[in-house]
């Protein structure tokens, strides 16, 4: 068993909110995300089995939506917003700056597993532009010096 | 940073005082006393023609008259009905929802509680974009001191009323924000949109009747409530009554938010409210609505924003997210950014929508880069053109529009990449 008692009981909660089980499909994959960091397909199987469909449609899901993966994720997500907006107010410039700070171009990870640089569509901080998404955490009005002390404070 | 707009109005005058999130805050301005007279003296019907008459127009994107939409739903059924709030906000440009959420979520839960009243649903479910963790946080913390407080669930204001809110995140799929997009998300599926009809009202979320509205018209209806439509109708114009939280971005010397009656001129809220952009620039587009909606150029600024003014420069008012470009910008470069985010967010269902985003995305970049054609320009319009009110949704028009109204107002531009073979504009924003 890959998804844990712990987060079984969490699902199972999520299902009462729901008129059909498979509503809670969702929640469940972001349960299992804060858990395991990804879906594998043993994972997929044992949420197959939960909400009594195919392992198959379970990674249908994980497909559709860029917040979940079926692969092991680094660390830290940084992603820097490039969308209008932002790219109007310097986001790209500052995306390339930190691609030569952390040495990785936007869609790589660092060596070591820390941090997988990326840009991203527009997250709706676009008065408070240039800004990134460090995992859940906005970082807004940034300029290199605040992005990269910012970096270089994740373990 | 506090988050709170330069210009405020009913909306959002509470919105520096961070007690105004609380229940506490919240009811101290007199929070839940218009959902408690709606539901204890108030008929459903009197609250659906209270909005109706208000003329209250969605503010999701498409200007829907709210109170006509709640008439749509069954009186009579043998099962539950249901009530969306549509919090996925992903519009570029667009960040009104999140603020209101982070700064005022009792007002939005308030304007919740009325239309499921109105429309006799048990249940209300609140889709937030995934990428909004703190904003679901604050909703959350708010939904559970409402029912810590008896304003939800079983009997709620000891009234025979009964009602549950549940919240779910997304996960990062900008087509959830379509309605039919984000039930099929709700029910644990792909967001891919519904074919319509059958519409919302008659098969909605888990295949029950539901209404879905955005989370900024849900935050008006309290207003309306409590303080009736005369009043509400003192703010905007004749059509478009009300006021709306303008978010403005890009070339400003004040990008932020801004609460402004609707029919305010754009150059208004360009110029006297977002400070104009730089010194020493000039305007040379804005995009008024969020990405989706065509651009204007500065000769055009004095367009009153609302649908019935804005429908006649052929673009619409969106969700007010006002995007300013100064004549330092490449409008070339502009499409090659739209249209390639519209590439990236296609569900792929339908052809045109699927090819023809992938298309325009071709072109414009190939253009960009000065190895346009000079037939490019009418291939451009010829696909984009094939896009419009050919698909399941919204999204490819949304997608043709602004490559459209970048050739209309900005066509020069485009021209002279192609004959001097490479972007004339080098101080450009960089892509
Ligand atoms: C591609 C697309 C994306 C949309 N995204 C959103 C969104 O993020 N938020 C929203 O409220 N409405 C969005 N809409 C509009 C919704 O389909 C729907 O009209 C709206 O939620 C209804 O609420 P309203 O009547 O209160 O405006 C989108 C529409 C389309 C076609
Ligand atoms: S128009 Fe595009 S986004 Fe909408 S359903 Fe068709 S393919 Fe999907």
């Amino acid at each position: 068993m890959v998804i844990s008692e712990l987060t079984r009981g969490q699902i199972a909660d999520e299902i009462t909110k729901y008129p059909l089980k498979r509503g809670a499909l969702l929640p469940a994959l972001h349960w299992v995300h804060a858990e395991l960091g990804h879906v594998t397909h043993e994972c997929a199987a044992e949420l197959g089995e939960i909400f009594g469909i195919r392992p198959v449609e379970v990674m249908e899901v994980v497909s559709f939506y860029n917040m979940f993966y079926d692969s092991p994720q680094p660390r830290h997500h940084v992603r820097v917003c490039t969308n209008l907006p932002c790219s109007l107010r310097g986001a790209r410039t500052l995306l390339s700056r930190l691609e030569s700070h952390l040495g990785v171009k936007a869609g790589e990870v660092t060596p070591d597993g820390r941090v997988g640089l990326g840009h991203e569509e527009c997250l709706g901080a676009c008065a408070y532009a240039p800004m990134m998404r460090v995992d859940d955490v906005y970082y807004e009005d940034l300029d290199f010096e605040a992005a990269t002390r910012i970096l270089d404070s994740l373990d | 940073m506090l988050k709170v707009p330069y210009v405020t109005s009913y909306l959002t005058e509470h919105f520096g005082d961070d007690a105004f999130g609380t229940i506490e805050g919240y009811e101290a301005k007199g929070g839940y006393r218009a959902a408690r007279r709606a539901i204890t003296q108030m008929s459903p019907d009197e609250v659906v023609e209270l909005v109706k008459e208000s003329g209250l127009q969605g503010r999701g994107g498409a200007g829907f008259p709210t109170g006509m939409k709640w008439s749509f739903m069954p009186k009579e059924t043998d099962g539950p009905k249901y009530l969306v709030c549509n919090a996925d906000e992903s519009e570029p440009g667009s960040f009104k929802d999140r603020i209101l959420m982070e700064r005022a979520p009792h007002l939005v839960i308030e304007g919740m509680l009325i239309a499921a009243w109105a429309i006799g649903a048990s249940k209300s479910f609140i889709y937030v974009r995934g990428e909004y963790a703190y904003p679901a946080k604050q909703m959350m913390r708010a939904v559970q001191e409402a029912y810590d407080r008896g304003l939800l669930g079983r009997r709620l204001m000891h009234s025979d009323f009964n009602h549950d809110i549940v919240i779910q995140r997304g996960a990062g799929a900008y087509i959830c924000g379509e309605e039919t997009g984000l039930l099929e998300s709700l029910e644990g599926k792909k967001g891919q949109p519904r074919k319509k009809p059958p519409f919302p009202a008659q098969f909605g979320a888990f295949g029950r009747p539901s209404t879905v509205n955005n989370v900024e018209t849900f935050a008006h209806v309290p207003h309306i409530v409590s303080k009736g439509t005369d009043w509400f109708r003192s703010f905007g114009t004749e059509q478009s009554p009300g006021t709306t939280v303008f978010g403005v971005s890009g070339h400003v010397l004040r990008p932020g938010l801004f609460e402004l009656p609707l029919g305010t001129p754009l150059q208004e809220i360009v110029f006297d409210h977002a400070g104009g952009p730089p010194e020493g620039r000039r305007v040379k587009g804005v995009i008024p609505g969020g990405m989706s909606m065509p651009i204007l150029p500065a000769h055009q600024l004095d367009v009153p924003m609302a649908n019935e003014f804005l429908r006649e420069r052929k673009t619409m008012l969106g969700t007010g997210g006002v995007m300013v470009m100064d004549d330092t910008t490449c409008m070339v470069r502009v499409g090659e950014l739209v249209s390639y985010f519209f590439r990236d967010e296609s569900c792929g269902q339908c052809t045109q929508c699927r090819e023809g985003t992938g298309w325009l995305h071709q072109i414009l970049r190939r253009l960009e880069r000065g190895a346009g054609a000079p037939d490019d320009l009418d291939i451009l319009l010829d696909v984009a053109g094939s896009m419009e009110g050919q698909t399941i949704c919204a999204f490819a028009d949304a997608a043709a529009w602004p490559v459209q109204g970048l050739i209309r107002h900005f066509r020069s531009d485009f021209e002279e990449h192609i004959r001097q073979r490479k972007c004339p504009f080098p101080e450009s924003f960089e892509l």
